[in-house]
Formats: C-alpha cells, sequence, structure tokens
C-alpha cells in the first residue's frame, strides 16, 4: 500500500502545519520510516511525487539527516552515545561491553535481527551516562544510567514481546 | 530560592495545565494581550537585559525589534535543536514546564506580531514533540491559543518541527532551511533572518531557556528579573554540569556565580578522590581552560557570565559544563571533539568541511601514539586556516578546542613519535 493511502488522515495534518508543501518532506519521510523501519526507494519516489520535487532531492535529504535510514538494520537500533561527556563518565567501555555479551561488533545486528548497535554523537543525555536511544520506525525512547546487565534485560524484554507480536 | 525556569523542581505537577494555571500560569500572556502593546512588551524585554541562552548572549529585545514593520507576516521560531555536547537543560524545561515554555513562545509572538510560530526540535526529542503537539492542544481548547485571544483580535498558533539528526541545524539558518525541507545547510548573511528568514519572511528565532524567561519578566517586570545576576548578564541560567563530577544534571543559579560554587557547593566535587584538570565551559565548542594548582583559586573564583568566562581564556556560550580530571589527557579530548565535529559539518564550505576530514586524521594519529611532533604542529596550523574563514559558526568552534589544548597543555602532545 501507497504511504498515501495508509496515512491519508495523517498526511493531512501534516500539510496544513505549513504553507509550503515542500516542508511537508521530514515529517513524510519519518511516516515512511514507521512500518519498515528505513525509507524504500519507492517510498522516496512517492514523496517526490506528493511534493513535486525531483526524487534525487529526496535522497538527497534522506542522506544529510543521520535518523533517516535508506538500508535495513535490526528491529531496533541502540544507539549508544560515546561523545565526550559520557566518554568521561565510561561509555566507550560500557558499549565496548556491550557489544561482547551481544556478540556483535559497533554497527553489526545480531542474529535474530532484532538489534543493531551503533555509537552516535551527543543525545542532550549527558548527566545520565552510560545512555543510548531506541530507535524503531519513527519512535524513539531513551534509556539512561544504564548498565550492561539492565540493557541486557531490556534486550531479553523486547525480544520476548515482538515474538509476541509476530505470533 | 524558588527557581524560576525548572519550577517542577518545587512544584512536581505543573506539566498538568491545571496545576500550571493554579500557580500564575497564562496570567503573563493575558496581561500581554490584554494591558501592553507589541512595543511595550520589546521594551520591557530590552530593559530586563535578557540575553540569548542558545549560545551567543545578544539581547533578547534589541533582536526583536530589528524585525521590519513593512514586511508582513513574521514569524517566531524556537531553536529546540539543543545537540551541542555537554546541553541538556532544554530537554529538562520542554519535558517537565512545557507550559512556561510555551507560554514564552506565544508572549514572543505577540511582542513581534507573529500569528504563526514554529518550535524546531532535535529528531531525538520525538516523546517531547508528541506531548507538547498534546500541549498545544490542550492551550487552544482552553483559549490561550487560537483566534480572538482573551476577547481580543490577537490570533498565536503555534506547531513543532522535528529535525532528524543533524547539529548544524541548531545554526539558525541551517534550521530555517530545515523547515522549508531543505537539507541542513547555513544561509549567506545578510541577509539576516530578521529580514529574510522563515519562508523569506522576517523572523524571530530564540532559544528555549530564552523563551521560558519571558512569562517571568512580563509577571515581574525587567527591575524583577534584575535581581538576579550581574549588571551585563542579568537573571538565571541554567548551568548543565557533566564529565567528571559526583552529581551532575542541571542547576539553575543566577548568572555570575563562580565556578567553585557550580562545582564544589552544588556538584559535589571531583569524584574518585581525582583531580580536576580541566573546564570545557561552554560545550564541545569550547577553548579548554587549564586548572592547575598555580591558577585553581583564580578560575575557581570567576564569575560564570558572558564577560568574566572571557577573562579566563574561554567561552559561556549555553553553559554546557564540561570537567575532565586528570585521569584524562587533551589529544584524546580533541579526538573526541574533531569526530564530532568531522561529523556534524555539513560540507558546505571547504575549510570545514576539508580541515575537520585532515584535523581528525591527525588527532587519531597523535592520541594513538603514531604522530611525529611535526603531525601536532600541522594540526595546530589547519586549525589556525579553519578559523575566520567559514560560513558559519561551526567551522570556529571545531578549533577552539584543537588550539587550547596544543598550546595550555603542551606535555599531553609530547609521547608523540621522535
Ligand atoms: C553550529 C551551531 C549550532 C547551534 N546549536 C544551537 C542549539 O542547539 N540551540 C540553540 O538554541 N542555539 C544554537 N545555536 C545558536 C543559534 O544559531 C542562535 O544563535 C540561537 O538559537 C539564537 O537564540 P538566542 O538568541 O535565544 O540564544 C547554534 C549555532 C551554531 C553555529
Ligand atoms: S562552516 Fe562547516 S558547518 Fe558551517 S556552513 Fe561551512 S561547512 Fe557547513
Ligand atoms: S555526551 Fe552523551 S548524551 Fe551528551
Amino acid at each position: 500500500m501507497s504511504i498515501a493511502e495508509k496515512y491519508t488522515d495523517e498526511i493531512q495534518a501534516i500539510f496544513a502545519k505549513y504553507p509550503v508543501k515542500r516542508s511537508a518532506v521530514m515529517p513524510l519521510l519519518y511516516l515512511a520510516q514507521r512500518a519498515e523501519g528505513y525509507i524504500t526507494k519507492g517510498a522516496m519516489a512517492e514523496i517526490a511525487d506528493l511534493l513535486e520535487l525531483d526524487v534525487t532531492e529526496v535522497a538527497a535529504i534522506v542522506g544529510f539527516y543521520s535518523m533517516y535510514h535508506d538500508e535495513a538494520a535490526g528491529k531496533y537500533r541502540m544507539q549508544v552515545c560515546t561523545d565526550l561527556s559520557c566518554a568521561l563518565r565510561g561509555a566507550d567501555a560500557f558499549l565496548e561491553n556491550l557489544c561482547q555479551n551481544l556478540g556483535v561488533k559497533v554497527g553489526e545486528t545480531t542474529p535474530d535481527g532484532l538489534v543493531t548497535v551503533e555509537a552516535v554523537m551527543c543525545l542532550a543525555g549527558c548527566d545520565k551516562a552510560p545512555m543510548f536511544q531506541l530507535q524503531q520506525g519513527d519512535q524513539v525512547s531513551y534509556h539512561e544510567n544504564m548498565t550492561v546487565d539492565k540493557t541486557m534485560e531490556l534486550v531479553e524484554a523486547l525480544r520476548k514481546s515482538s515474538k509476541q507480536v509476530d505470533e | 530560592m524558588p527557581h524560576i525556569l525548572l519550577r517542577h523542581r518545587d512544584i512536581p505537577d505543573i506539566k498538568n495545565i491545571e496545576v500550571y494555571k493554579q500557580n500564575g500560569g497564562f496570567e503573563s500572556l493575558k496581561k500581554a494581550v490584554t494591558t501592553l502593546q507589541p512595543k511595550q512588551v520589546v521594551e520591557e524585554v530590552k530593559a530586563s537585559g535578557l540575553r540569548g541562552r542558545g549560545g551567543a548572549g545578544f539581547p533578547t529585545g534589541v533582536k526583536w525589534s530589528f524585525l521590519p514593520d513593512n514586511l508582513w507576516p513574521h514569524y517566531v521560531v524556537c531553536n529546540a535543536d539543543e545537540s551541542e555536547p555537554g546541553t541538556f537543560k532544554d530537554r529538562e524545561i520542554m519535558t517537565y514546564n512545557p507550559y512556561q515554555f510555551l507560554e514564552g513562545v506565544a508572549i514572543a509572538c505577540y511582542a513581534v506580531g507573529a500569528t504563526e510560530g514554529y518550535i524546531y526540535l532535535r529528531g531525538e526529542f520525538y516523546p517531547i514533540a508528541e506531548q507538547l503537539d498534546a500541549c498545544l492542544a490542550e492551550m487552544e481548547k482552553q483559549g490561550y491559543l487560537g483566534d480572538k485571544l482573551f476577547g481580543t483580535e490577537t490570533s498565536i498558533r503555534l506547531k513543532t518541527h522535528l529535525g532528524a539528526g543533524a547539529y548544524i541545524c541548531g545554526e539558525e539558518t541551517a534550521l530555517l532551511e530545515s523547515i522549508e525541507g531543505k537539507r541542513g545547510q547555513p544561509r549567506l548573511r545578510p541577509p539576516f533572518p530578521a529580514v529574510v528568514g522563515l519562508y523569506g519572511k522576517p523572523t524571530v528565532i530564540n532559544n528555549v531557556e530564552t523563551l521560558t524567561n519571558l512569562p517571568y519578566i512580563i509577571e515581574h517586570g525587567a527591575a524583577g528579573f534584575r535581581q538576579n545576576g550581574t549588571e551585563k548578564s542579568p537573571g538565571v541560567k541554567i548551568f548543565s554540569l557533566s564529565g567528571n563530577v559526583a552529581n551532575p544534571g542541571n542547576y539553575e543559579l543566577p548568572l555570575g556565580t563562580t565556578f567553585r560554587e557550580l562545582i564544589f557547593t552544588h556538584g559535589g566535587g571531583i569524584p574518585n578522590g581525582r583531580k580536576l584538570r580541566a573546564i570545557m565551559p561552554a560545550g564541545a565548542s569550547s577553548s579548554i581552560i587549564r586548572v592547575d594548582d598555580a591558577v585553581f583559586d583564580k578560575v575557581m573564583d570567576t564569575p560564570m557570565d558572558y564577560e568574566n568566562v572571557q577573562s579566563v581564556g574561554s567561552m559561556l556560550g549555553s553553559a554546557s559544563v564540561i570537567l575532565i580530571d586528570d585521569t584524562h589527557t587533551m589529544d584524546w579530548v580533541i579526538n573526541k571533539t574533531i569526530h564530532f565535529f568531522k561529523h556534524e559539518s555539513c560540507g558546505k564550505c571547504t575549510p570545514c568541511r576539508d580541515g575537520n576530514y585532515w584535523m581528525l586524521h591527525l588527532t587519531e594519529r597523535i592520541h594513538a601514539g603514531q604522530a611525529s611532533a611535526q603531525d601536532v604542529k600541522l594540526l595546530d596550523s589547519v586549525a589556525a586556516q579553519v578559523y575566520g574563514k567559514c560560513l558559519c559558526a561551526l567551522g570556529d568552534f571545531s578549533t577552539m578546542a584543537v588550539r587550547t589544548a596544543i598550546e595550555r597543555f603542551p606535555e599531553d602532545f609530547e609521547k608523540v613519535k621522535a
């Protein structure tokens, strides 16, 4: 189904926010990312059509902003901040340890396709390091003052809940 | 003293609109819209001496007065991009005290005659944007936004817009590009946004914390606001304290509070018996202040305001105070900061784009102990060549820590190959 069919009401509300159609491109890209976790070539073409833009312009926007993804990854992207303030509180060691426990390297996805672990820049949670955000589709949640144990418990909970949804 | 901005710390349920109203909520907006001319609001804010809390410290009322009154419509855009490493104050305001913030945005709209305002949040603040959308709907329902406010002819509507992960969108013209649906790359100035801003119209851009001060200024007047802070830096400021400190967090304190009070009285000092070695008072964009025995008292007794932090060789910026203890060396620190700036450079101008590419190459080698003394000199000279040659301030920001680290901590750059 096309994005326009799937999210008709939301798209109307987005257009109503701005005096210029083109301004809808970022919210529309989030919508496109909601279902698949990344933005497909087809979705980019559809958004370009809706906004009367060239598809290369839409692709350039996807490429510019780091929260848009044009490739599939794990169901959840676990984005650990390793920027200065967090690093001063042990974020690099946390990430290394976490990766060992999950059996992946930074940038890789767990074999069951659940979690992709990434290192990212400051998330405005510097006083609660180690911390990460979970990105799923167009949604984001923060997890702060984390330990590797707490994180492994969270991963286990995510694994259970996504199995239930699948069944 | 009760908080002025972080009022949720005294009134925990203030994010509930009824609780906010019971505690004077929307009285300032009502007072402005029903009893003051827009020009009078601008004059009051000018008289208060409020300075922008987003980093540059520019006087807010003066900025507003640049909007021409023969070009319409006017827009107010709130900068809630908050991406400077070490900064996490706007997030706390918007999460726990959202109505005071939104009342502030509405007051700014009234002051400059804007009927529409946008709040630009970094994409990671998705849950905050959802909450703000709900707050805006509630305000509209109760008549604090929309048409005919308080029975007058004034209309004000506010909307949120989510970014998608790009520090450069905190730069005000890149932010406008982003709302317009383009890549977030800074514009050439002039023209300035006050004349040619969002959709080519006169636009005011202010930080979240700046705007959250407005209800207090309208309620207590310029003189009331000036009860806190110094003559040139009036009011309170939220200091985001992070890094090697016992109690990291946000602290709302009068401008001009000393480093000593922030770090030791409130922050609980340096943990694990370590010594404070360096301070970055403006996040990753800071010139690094060296704190050793010889200057310890001088630095600690420095009042944190826009003027005095300069006297110890740095800047207050957005007051994101990062503390670094003596287990860390500056070659490691600048490798982190350059990693950030290299990642965040938008690529529009060559000195910044290529300069950061080369600086990262060098900081990695130096940090790995694989560089020669010549490489350290080269790093310094690349930074010197980036400085002052870029389209926006990110280029300059990227050089501050590098140059001051090499100059002020020479011993950290001696473990190089012969
Ligand atoms: C690279 C860069 C990033 C910036 N990031 C932010 C930011 O995240 N939040 C902010 O309020 N100002 C940021 N600024 C400053 C804004 O350009 C602008 O000066 C500010 O929002 C004006 O608001 P104020 O006068 O209320 O401080 C940034 C500037 C630059 C050059
Ligand atoms: S200085 Fe850097 S971030 Fe700013 S416009 Fe130039 S390339 Fe972009
Ligand atoms: S440095 Fe990690 S959240 Fe700010």
